[in-house]
């Protein structure tokens, strides 16, 4: 499959620092190497003739509500699990904002961002609220703010795992009033992880013409070194 | 101009949405409720005739960024994009069409369209109108989709939809992500938006 420069690029750099940190500790690519793509997605890469090796296992089964259990049952459960992220990605604007590492347009973005991932944290608490759920606590957080590199890197890992998180939930929710709700989150996770990935001279579409889903179980470990408590 | 009109009518809709999800944030409500039962009450449609529906979508957008080549007189960082945005597109309409017919459907007939730009100014304004109009369409779809695994093929589609919606935006000096919630568009209001670009 002819592969565009812009994409490239996301391969290309592999002794330097952001491929490093894109692919570790919390390495999207690398969990989802492990976790493989949805069977749908997988059919439609069958359909393109994709190359890629990852569509072995469905996230419909390995990724079903079992996994967000933890959190509530059903749709209370997936919620709550998204909320969790959510508090995550305010609470690390919020550090990168009060780090003075950015200041103008770049600091302007990451405010931007950060107030809407706080927006989402809202709408999901009143969600689970109205479904009669008990929303997931704060977790107590952490994250190494060392420069304004590693910082963009960071978000940039933190909000393509974002998207790939909700994705990776879709079919699992059972109510279609959930389900547009978090759609219209999701696609908004996309854009901020676009824009990020734009910043870091790396492809916009690291996945290429779809985008693929992560587990919960895969996700909560990817974010499991930010979490104090 | 029949095409800034229509441009009009859907940043309306868009308003009118953005209000509804404020007014659910403000009464604690969270969901859509009249939109979302308003694009269920379409639920008539089939997962083929959702297809079809997405394929005319990205049949727009494969022709528009492939004529966009040549077209759009671009070049380096947007020449490059441009590829990729063609090659994304082209491969959602090889993988619908696919998918279409393992669902014993008819993949509906590739539309001609007149896409009235000049430069490169023109061409942008029109591929955000796209980008942004494609990623509401595929959220406002979503509920409607009976089968799981279709589901999930759309919601693919659908991130790269806002990825590549959240690149034009920086091409033009605008917020990639100017909402927290995406708003959602039913078949009406979407079809009502490119119809101006069908020749």
């Amino acid at each position: 499959m002819p592969e565009s420069k812009q994409r490239e690029k996301a391969e290309a750099p592999a002794g330097n620092a952001v491929a490093r940190a894109v692919k570790d500790p919390v390495s999207r690519r690398k969990f989802m190497a492990l976790t493989g793509g949805s069977a749908a997605a997988a059919a439609f890469l069958a359909a393109c003739g994709s190359d890629s090796g990852t569509t072995t296992t469905t996230a419909a089964k390995s990724g079903g509500g079992g996994e967000t259990e933890q959190f509530g049952k059903g749709d209370v459960g997936i919620l709550n699990y998204a909320l969790t992220l959510e508090y995550l990605e305010t609470a690390f604007y919020a550090d990168v904002v009060k780090s003075g590492l950015f200041v103008g347009a770049d600091l302007a973005t990451i405010r931007k961002f950060g107030e809407e991932e706080a927006e989402h944290v809202s709408a999901l608490t009143a969600a689970v609220k109205q479904l009669g759920g008990k929303p997931a606590p704060e977790p107590e957080t952490e994250f190494p703010l060392e420069s304004a590199k590693s910082v963009l890197e960071l978000a940039g890992t933190v909000e393509n795992l974002g998207a790939a998180a909700y994705l990776g939930q879709a079919g699992n929710i059972e109510s279609p009033e959930v389900l547009a709700s978090a759609l219209a989150i999701h696609s908004v996770e996309g854009r901020h992880a676009a824009a990020l990935n734009t910043l870091l001279g790396l492809s916009i579409t690291p996945d290429g013409a779809f985008a693929k889903p992560a587990t919960a179980k895969e996700v909560l470990k990817s974010v499991e070194p930010f979490i104090v408590s | 101009m029949e095409v800034i009109e229509d441009s009009r009518d859907l940043s309306r809709s868009d308003v009118i949405l953005k209000g509804a999800l404020a007014a659910g944030a403000v009464y604690g409500t969270f969901m859509v409720g009249p939109y979302v039962r308003k694009a269920l009450a379409m639920s008539g449609d089939s997962d083929v005739d959702i297809l079809n529906f997405a394929l005319t979508l990205e049949y727009l957008e494969s022709t528009f960024y492939d004529e966009a080549k040549t077209r759009a007189k671009a070049s380096g960082e947007l020449k490059s994009l441009i590829g990729l945005l063609a090659d994304d597109e082209k491969q959602h309409v090889e993988a619908l069409t696919a998918t279409i017919e393992k669902l014993g459907g008819k993949p509906v007939a590739e539309p001609k369209f007149d896409f009235p730009y000049s430069d490169t100014a023109g061409f942008l304004k029109l591929a955000q109108t796209f980008e942004d109009t494609g990623v509401s369409a595929y959220n406002g779809a979503g509920p409607l989709i009976k089968s799981k695994e279709v589901l999930g093929a759309a919601g693919s589609i659908v991130q790269v939809e806002a990825r590549h919606a959240a690149a034009i935006r920086l091409q033009n000096s605008e917020e990639p992500a100017p909402e927290a919630f995406d708003p959602s568009l039913d078949e009406a209001q979407v079809l009502k938006a490119v119809e101006p670009f069908v020749a």
